[in-house]
Order: C-alpha cells, then sequence, then structure tokens
C-alpha cells in the first residue's frame, strides 16, 4: 500500500454526470488487483476532509482510471480538475475479485456505476475464459460499457436493452449462461446487490459481490465500514475484508 | 540539539506526539504507512473485558471541517488482545497506552487488573466518555462521584499511570478534572469527541444508524482548545490535549493552552503518517524559536 501524489492526466466526460480520470500513479499501478480500490484526498485543504474511496477501473501501464459521478462535493471537485493537477492516492486496498480459476465464463453483472472495476477484470481474465456483461442502469444514458465485452443491457426504463432490472436479465439468460461452468462478478446499489445474493444463494450459484459503504480511512483503522458475515459474531469491515465478498458469505 | 521528550505523569514519552484511542486500532495497519517508533506512543482502541461488536452501520459521516462517528466500541476484548495484539505492539519501541471502556465499575477494574500485568503496556486512559453507547459513556462522564470512584478503583488495583479521558459535554470540565485529581488520578486526556448529528435532507433519516455521534476533526480544535486551558488555569493535572489537531502548528497551540502531550485522531484517518510528520514540524518549530526543551510550551499562553 503506498500513499502516492498522482498527476491528473485526463478528465473524460463520458456522459450527462458521468466521467473518468486518469491519473499517473506508478507504484499503485504496479500492485493492484482488479476489484480493489483507493482512497482519494480531492484537495489539499480540508474541504472535503476526508478522503473518498473509489474503484480501480482500469489500469495502462502507469496510469490508473477511476469512474465516478457526481454526487457530492468530492467528486465536483474531482470533475473539475485539469490535467496537471494532483490527486492524493492511497491504495490499492481492499482484497479484489477471485477470479483466476475454477470457471469458464465470467458473468459480469452491473448496476449504473457498479461497472467500474470491470474493466481492469475484463483485461485481467486469461484469454479463455468467456466474458458475459450485464449491465443495468435507470435509463440509457446511465449504461456504461467502457472496456466490457459481450454486453446485453437492461433499463429500468426500456430505453436500451432489456426492459427490466439487471437481474431479471441474468434470470433470463441463466439458461445460456449454465451450460458453462460460470462465476458471478457483480457490483452496483445494494438494493441490485440484495436481489442478486437472493438469487445466487437460492441456486446456489458461484457469486462474488463487490460492496460500497461510506468510510474514512480505507485500511480499517476507523472500523466505520462494519458488515455483518452471514455466519459469525463480530463484523467484517469492507475496506479491510471486501470489498469483494462470496455472495452467500455476507448479510446486505 | 533540541529535546522532543517529555515526561508525563511519571510517563517518559519521547516526543509528545501519541496517536488518539480508536483511530489506529491496534497498530498493525497503521504501521503499513507510518514508523510508530518515531512516535511519542500510541493508545489502544477502547477495550473492554468481552468483545464487543459495535454499532450498526452507517457509523461514519463527514459534517463540515469533522466527521461524526458512532462506532460503538468495537473491540476485541482483554483476552484476545493479550494474545493476539499484544506481539506486534511490544515490539514496538514506543509508549503503549491502553485505553479501557467498560459498563461498570468492576469492569473498568477488572480490566485494569488483567492488564496491568502485562509488562508492554506502560499507562491507561479511561474513557469515561464515549458518546456512543448506553451504558459506560456519558452518563459515567457526565456524572462526578462516578468519575472519582472509577479513578479511585482503577488506581488501587495499577501502579502504573491512569489517564482519565474527559468529555467535553459537561459545564465544567475542569471539575472533572479536579474530581480526578483528588482520587489520584494521574493525568487526563481532554478531549473526547463532541455529542452531534446530521441528516439527509430528502430521506430525513440520520445519516449515521446510532441517530447521534461524536464529532472529531478540526472543527472541535477551538472547543478543545478552550477546555484545555480551562483545566490549565484551574487544576493542578497533567493534561494530554485531544480534538482537532491535524498538523504541528495545531499541536504547537495545544501545548501552549496548556497540553504536556496531546493525541491525533482523525487526521490519522486522512494521512496516516501525519504523527511523523508532526514530529518533524515539532522539531524545526523549536530549533527556530529556540526552544531547547518542547516541555517548555506547556502552559505557556500569554493572557
Amino acid at each position: 500500500m503506498y500513499v502516492e501524489k498522482s498527476k491528473v492526466e485526463s478528465v473524460q466526460k463520458i456522459s450527462d454526470n458521468i466521467f473518468l480520470i486518469k491519473v499517473l500513479s506508478p507504484s499503485i499501478a504496479l500492485l493492484a488487483k482488479p476489484g480493489q480500490f483507493c482512497n482519494i484526498k480531492v484537495s489539499e485543504n480540508s474541504f472535503p476532509l476526508l478522503r473518498r474511496p473509489f474503484s480501480i477501473c482500469d489500469i495502462e501501464g502507469d496510469f490508473l482510471f477511476f469512474l465516478f459521478d457526481i454526487h457530492g462535493d468530492g467528486t465536483k471537485l474531482i470533475s473539475e480538475k485539469k490535467p496537471g493537477e494532483s490527486l492524493e492516492l492511497l491504495g490499492p486496498l481492499g482484497n479484489g475479485f477471485d477470479y483466476k480459476e475454477g470457471y469458464d465464463t465470467a458473468v459480469i453483472v452491473a448496476g449504473g456505476l457498479g461497472v467500474a472495476p470491470f474493466p481492469f477484470l475484463v483485461k485481467n481474465l486469461s484469454s479463455n475464459k468467456k466474458v458475459i456483461s450485464l449491465i443495468g442502469g435507470r435509463s440509457k444514458k446511465n449504461i456504461v460499457t467502457k472496456g466490457l465485452k459481450n454486453v446485453l443491457a437492461a433499463t429500468d426504463d426500456g430505453s436500451e436493452g432489456f426492459h427490466g432490472t439487471v437481474v431479471e436479465l441474468l434470470k433470463r439468460e441463466i439458461k445460456n449462461i449454465s451450460q458453462n461452468k460460470f462465476r458471478i462478478f457483480a457490483c452496483g446499489p445494494t438494493p441490485m446487490l440484495k436481489a442478486l445474493q437472493n438469487y445466487c444463494v437460492e441456486n446456489n450459484y458461484d457469486c462474488q459481490i463487490s460492496v460500497e459503504c461510506a468510510m474514512a480511512c480505507g485500511f480499517g483503522i476507523c472500523q466505520g465500514c462494519p458488515i455483518d458475515p452471514t455466519n459469525g459474531e463480530s463484523y467484517l469491515l469492507v475496506c479491510k475484508d471486501g470489498p469483494v465478498f462470496e455472495a452467500k458469505s455476507v448479510k446486505l | 540539539m533540541v529535546d522532543l521528550s517529555v515526561n508525563i505523569a511519571g510517563l517518559r514519552l519521547k516526543n509528545p506526539v501519541l496517536l488518539a484511542s480508536g483511530t489506529v486500532g491496534y497498530g498493525n495497519e497503521i504501521a503499513e504507512f507510518t514508523d510508530l517508533n518515531k512516535l511519542g506512543g500510541i493508545v489502544t482502541k477502547s477495550l473492554s473485558l468481552k468483545p464487543r461488536k459495535g454499532n450498526p452501520p452507517p457509523r461514519i459521516t463527514e459534517t463540515p471541517s469533522g466527521m461524526l462517528n458512532a462506532i460503538g466500541l468495537a473491540n476485541v476484548g482483554v483476552e484476545s488482545f493479550l494474545n493476539d495484539k499484544i506481539p506486534f505492539l511490544k515490539k514496538l519501541s514506543t509508549t503503549l497506552i491502553c485505553n479501557i471502556a467498560a459498563s461498570s465499575i468492576e469492569e473498568y477494574v477488572e480490566c485494569t487488573r488483567i492488564l496491568t500485568q502485562e509488562e508492554a503496556i506502560h499507562a491507561f486512559e479511561i474513557n469515561v466518555s464515549c458518546p456512543n453507547v448506553k451504558e459506560g459513556g456519558l452518563e459515567f462522564g457526565n456524572d462526578l462521584n462516578i468519575v472519582g470512584r472509577i479513578t479511585e478503583k482503577v488506581k488501587a488495583v495499577t501502579n502504573k499511570p491512569i489517564f482519565i479521558k474527559l468529555s467535553p459535554n459537561v459545564s465544567h470540565i475542569s471539575d472533572f478534572a479536579r474530581v480526578v485529581k483528588e482520587n489520584g488520578g494521574d493525568g487526563v486526556s481532554a478531549i473526547n469527541t463532541l455529542v452531534g448529528t446530521a441528516f439527509d435532507i430528502y430521506t430525513k433519516q440520520p445519516k449515521i444508524k446510532n441517530i447521534t455521534g461524536g464529532l472529531s476533526g478540526p472543527a472541535i480544535k477551538p472547543v478543545a482548545l478552550a477546555k484545555v486551558l480551562e483545566i490549565k488555569r484551574n487544576v493542578d493535572i497533567p493534561i494530554i490535549g485531544i480534538g482537532g489537531i491535524m498538523d504541528w502548528k495545531d499541536a504547537v497551540e495545544m501545548m501552549i493552552v496548556g497540553a504536556s502531550a496531546f493525541q491525533i485522531g482523525t487526521v490519522n484517518f486522512i494521512n496516516p503518517n501525519a504523527g511523523v510528520e508532526i514530529v518533524e514540524g515539532l522539531k524545526t518549530y523549536c530549533e527556530q524559536n529556540s526552544i531547547q526543551n518542547i516541555s517548555e510550551l506547556t502552559g505557556s499562553y500569554q493572557i
């Protein structure tokens, strides 16, 4: 883990409210695994005070990419960064996906900005793995497919692809998918993950979910991000024990 | 050559920088980012006799220049601390202060009695002021009699220095410091967090599950300075200053109003190397201001 002052290379607007930022961070880029995150200090003063956690979206050489939407002061400040300005990254944090062995088809299930960790995952999958990406969003403009393969979209308003939720889309596609040994990799809003978790636990599907939680430090000292394990008394921490968990192992 | 070491209640710290309880766990995680051996000491996450699960999420939220937390004293308990956490802490060459939180006077005493046998522990900080638990938190910290009794009973089972961590959520914090002194306490840590809350204006729900939490960060520094000053001017007892220290300048200010040593908390979440940077900053400040021994700063206010 490093604290690395990282120069902004570019900030690209992907749609209305969604941005992709590219930053130079060689030591973190070298260590990072798919599903890990960085806790980012977006300003040099105490506004905002705390770092903000972001999934590592992709890595190209010494550069890291983060995908985000503006939903508060911190993300607004990042979206306004100019090339040459800097962010202070702390990372890579968390455990990441277990993606190397034990299945043939990677099924990506993402809701909204839950697509963030997957371009990096897809890039790292061995070439013999098949990939199916099921991407959900409220509407066409919320669907981000950058860096993904074999995409099927689901929208709540039917403006693109399947009219319904991404979990309903998965249920529709499962017959095809389950012809191979598959593993689901999922990230998205908690209600979506909950629906997916119920479905996967009922059917005993192999599923890993990346969960989100407000946190301060990102590495286990603030204890701000507890999550209940399915078995066991004490809380786990999203930052340190996650953010990726076996779907059956935690209570959402 | 500047002497950064301080002596507080018989405890010699290599410098006045301590990492505050609840912001450094049991040391191992933050050690990835900083050299704990360069610090004056660390104060462990509050320990209770049995493990505590802590409060359900959400536990934290950011507020203007600060944050609210309601962790609820989640901790591994005394036994697991001694078995699993002490081995790492033992290897450090820094002062180890154990923070104890409990829901009865008997539990405070029992924790201290067990932990005092561990030679790696140099002193105790007794938390009578956690705002986020039902029992043993503010209901103790707001009661002069109980704070006095806890001090006396805990002191009776250990020869190591005892610091009582005081709440700012009282009318006169110096009354509490006086009670600590009268009952044999070696010093006070001031301040714990301030009770606060934050609501989402759309859902109209509290932003943390516990509804209220403890406010920390730069927002509370002026309050902390005022409380430390109040104690300094009214009671002759060593003070460990806590509250909103983000850099060496804040630390100097805290010492000027009366702190012999100080703790940094929230800043560790943002900059886990802040403690070491503050040590460096203090050294430069002393050199530039011809201060030979940093303890000269303590209570050096000109009012």
